[in-house]
This record gives C-alpha cells, structure tokens and sequence, in this order.
C-alpha cells in the first residue's frame, strides 16, 4: 500500500497534463467530474505488518470483500463513467486468488491498470499472467535496502530478497515499475542506497515517500517521526540525485506534513478528484476517512450507481469545495490551493474533521504538535507496534537495542 | 553493477518512434477528447500531437511521417519536419516514445 498514492496528489499536474485539461476549475464548479483514476482496495489482508500502514486500525475482513462478479461489475461500471485509470492495492491486492482475473477484466472494459504490491506473494509464473492478462504498471513498495532492518520494518522473514527478485521479473517481463520506499526516522539514512537500489533494479520511478501519520503510522508516531535533520538532508539528497539522474529515473519525494509550513493538498482536496473503494465496497473520499466518525460512507452494495455516491452522498459534500471551512482558512488566500489540508489528520489531531489541518502554521495547534512531533522524533522509543487484524501487536523484546 | 544507462531516446528523420507499453493512446468518451494514459498520469495530447502520434506505429519512420504530414497540410516539409521533431523529441524526454525494437528496415 502507497501513501503516496494518497497524500500526494495522485497525478501530478504540469502544464501537459490531463488534469489541467480534464479537469478544469469551470467543470469542477458545477459538477464534480469523475475522477481520471481511482483506487481499489481488494483487500485488507496482507503478509506484512508495517506499522505505518495506511490501512485503517480496524481492518475489514475477509467475509465482507467484494466478491470477483461483484469487482467485475464496479470495474465495468467505473469505466463506464469515464474513469481511465484502476490502481489496484489493499492490504495485498495479490492474496486475492483472482486478481488475474480482475486485471484482465479491467483490461477489457478499457481501464489502465497499475498493481500497487508488497510483490512477497507473487511468483513469476503469477507475475506472468498479469502482465498477459494487460497490467500496465507495478509499483512495488520497500521497507529499505538492508534485508534485515528491512525484514524487520515488514515483519516478515526473508521479505527483502523476494521483493528484489520480484522487481527484477517484472522489468524482464518488460513492464514499467515504481520503487516506493516509505521513509521515517528508523530507515532515512539508508535513502543514498535505496536511490542506487532503484538505478540497480532498472526501475523507471522512485517514490521516496514520508510516512504520512494517520492509523497505524499514528499509533506508531514516536518510533517513526523523523528529526528536522534528517528532513533537511533527505529534501538535499533528493534534489541532488533528482539532477543527477534525469532521463534514468524520476524520483518523486513527499515530505512529511508535520514540517512543511502548509498542510498538503490532501487527495487534491475532499472528493474532487480521487475516491478509493474498501475491500467491502465503500466508496471513500480517501483511504484513511473511515477514521472519521460521523460520516455515513455508502457502498457499491448500495441501491445507489458509483456516479451518484459521488455526486451526491453526504460524506462527498461534506467537506467539498471552501463553504465548510472554518476560519483562519476561510478568509486564508490558500484556501483553494491545499483545500485546508487533510480532514483525517485534522480530526486525528483535533478530534473535529471540519478544523483546520494542524500541519499548516496557520493552526492553533500547529505549535504544540509540532513541539510534540520534535519530542517524539529525538525521544521516541524505536519500538513498533506491528499492523493486524487484532489491533496491532508490540514489536518483542527491545526494539531501542539497535 | 552496470553504468546508468539514459532511458529516452535522441528523435532523428530515421527514427521509428512508437508509445512504449505503458503508455497508451486512447479516445476518452466521457471527456470527448483524446488522452495518453501511463504510470500515475493521464496526459491530454492536442490535436496535433494526437495526428502525430497516430502515425507512430513503429514501422514508419519520422522522414514518411513528415512525408504524409506534408501531403495532407500541404505545407512545407522542412518546417513540418523541425515541428515534428521537437515534439516528439518533448514526449521522449516524458518517457511516451521510444525505439521501435527490431533492427530490420
């Protein structure tokens, strides 16, 4: 599973791109077009444990999944209403034995197919049929490029090797592939090597993507905060391998909101370019708003069409546009530039989704989180809590030995 | 471990760009326009380029894209080709072309 995916806009918009074009400013006053890319969480299941999982604390299970006619139905149906791309994630979209089938079925009805993978459970016979079936694109995520420390971020055995030797079938297959590494605290100075990983692994995009805290990855904030430091020096790194690798590999870089000075422009703002789908069908503005108590997330299990839900359920409405906001965004000139940042966090913080995001200096509560991120970052017990259906689980034995 | 190699390719007259894998041409029916959908992006080509990366089938090479071209806007060859070239040289850089493989002419 990406954060990236979620907390950076999901397509980038430079000037040549569809976004710009496709969803111009006009169109998204009166309507709210259909997302160009959606989504979907096949399951919750997954091998790993990370504890920065974006998955929500409670996962759903396996008795509530979408069954493969009820997918084939909403993949038909999201293509039908102008949707281009399907991101297939989880938890492990892999553990679902027909996600062949799901690929292909994407494929036929005209969808861009991308598989957003820890890459652990597959093989290359797997991997094979996949890209037979039509997948377009690969982004496998890496918990660093030391195999143990890795090993041990993943909770899982061996984990490490299986994904390099994943990585490597799936450029001999010819099919594009995305390094995600998640960064924090624990694994940041490993970044100059996963860069060379990258090169190494002939991979055509790197994600060096800051844990984003929310869910699992808030529970385990103290072990995962990076210092100021460390941020510096990635944003450095970053900039100087971005120059010195144009043309070999593109290198996208999220920073982790807690030391940006505005809050990010969440999912390009509340349900105006991206839903995802829960393993049981619940259309959500984003991966982690079921966090959010109070709102009412319908489902495609509903008598309602994908179109209407986000056109017209109340959670969609809730905090769309600019009327909802509060002050100091309401009179802010930023307003319709990060659309007051990430409602999950806000209410994750504050215990109110319609607050201002305390990621923005602009908050009230910016400096006493702040101050409590700096804490936890040069404080913090390295110890994890590892992701499960039982709520997370305490790392054993000392996690500060290293 | 091999040197970086550079992934894009240098558009020449001789050249027989094509859209890798990844990188699909498509009509979009809800949005009535043309797009190129790759990795984490969805591109809207305009019409032109849309023309021009129609003939990018692998097989012909830029001199007979320019030669069509040519025929169809009755327009001056050299000018078409300078044109031609830099954009498609522009979508390389993006990654959206390469080299069409087999080495045969």
């Amino acid at each position: 599973m990406s954060p990236t995916l979620t907390d950076a806009t999901p397509l980038p918009a430079v000037a040549t791109d569809g976004l710009s074009i496709l969803e111009s400013p006009k169109s998204a006053a009166e309507t709210f077009g259909i997302p160009l890319a959606v989504l979907a969480e096949l399951t919750h299941r997954c091998p790993l444990q990370c504890p920065y999982c974006s998955n929500p604390i409670e996962l759903e299970r396996a008795s509530s999944e979408l069954t493969t006619e009820e997918w084939k139905k909403v993949l038909s149906e999201l293509a039908e209403i102008g949707v281009l791309q399907i991101h297939f994630s989880g938890g492990e979209p892999t553990a679902r034995k027909d996600i062949v089938e799901l690929v292909q079925h994407a494929n036929d009805v005209g969808l861009y197919t991308n598989l957003i993978t820890s890459a652990v459970l597959l093989s290359r016979d797997k991997l094979k049929a996949l890209a037979d079936a039509g997948l377009c694109h690969v982004q496998i995520s890496f918990q660093g490029n030391e195999p143990a420390a890795a090993d041990r971020v993943a909770g899982l055995k061996d984990s490490h090797r299986k994904k390099l030797e994943i990585a490597r079938w799936t450029r001999e297959l010819d099919l594009p592939l995305t390094v995600n590494a998640v960064m924090h605290r624990q694994n940041l100075h490993q970044l100059p090597d996963i860069i060379q990983m990258a090169v190494d692994l002939d991979a055509d995009r790197l994600e060096v993507a800051n844990v984003q805290y929310y869910g699992w990855a808030l529970k385990n904030r103290a072990a995962l905060m990076p210092t100021l430091e460390q941020i510096e020096e990635t944003s450095r790194l970053v900039e100087t391998a971005q120059e010195r690798l144009k043309g070999i590999l593109a290198i996208d870089y999220v920073v982790p909101d807690y030391y940006a000075l505005r809050p990010k422009k969440c999912m390009g703002g509340w349900g105006r370019q991206f839903f995802n789908i829960s393993p049981s069908g619940k259309i959500l503005p984003c991966h982690a708003a079921e966090t959010i108590t109070g709102l009412d997330f319908l489902s495609v299990r509903s008598n309602h069409s994908i179109a209407w839900i986000w056109q017209n359920s109340d959670a969609f409405n809730r905090y769309r546009g600019t009327g909802w906001m509060p002050e100091p965004c309401q009179s802010c000139e930023f307003k319709e530039v990060d659309f007051g940042g990430c409602r999950c966090q806000a209410f994750a913080l504050t215990g109110d989704a319609g607050n201002t995001d305390p990621a923005c200096t602009l908050s009230p509560l910016h400096e006493r989180i702040f101050k409590t991120a700096e804490a936890e970052a040069s404080g913090g017990s390295d110890r994890f809590i590892y992701r499960n259906f039982a709520g997370g689980t305490p790392e054993a034995g000392s996690g500060d030995a290293s | 471990m091999a040197a970086p190699r550079p992934r894009n390719i240098s558009v020449t007259e001789a050249s027989r760009p094509i859209l890798p894998r990844h990188a699909k041409l498509r009509f979009d029916e809800t949005r009535q326009r043309w797009v190129i959908l790759a990795p984490e992006r969805v591109l809207a080509p305009d019409d032109i380029a849309v023309e021009v990366l129609q003939l990018c089938d692998g097989a012909r090479r830029v001199n007979d894209m320019v030669d069509v071209l040519a025929v169809k806007y009755a327009a001056d060859r050299m000018a078409i080709m300078t044109d031609v070239i830099a954009m498609l040289q522009d979508l390389a850089d993006k990654g959206f072309l390469v080299e069409a493989r087999e080495a045969s002419a």
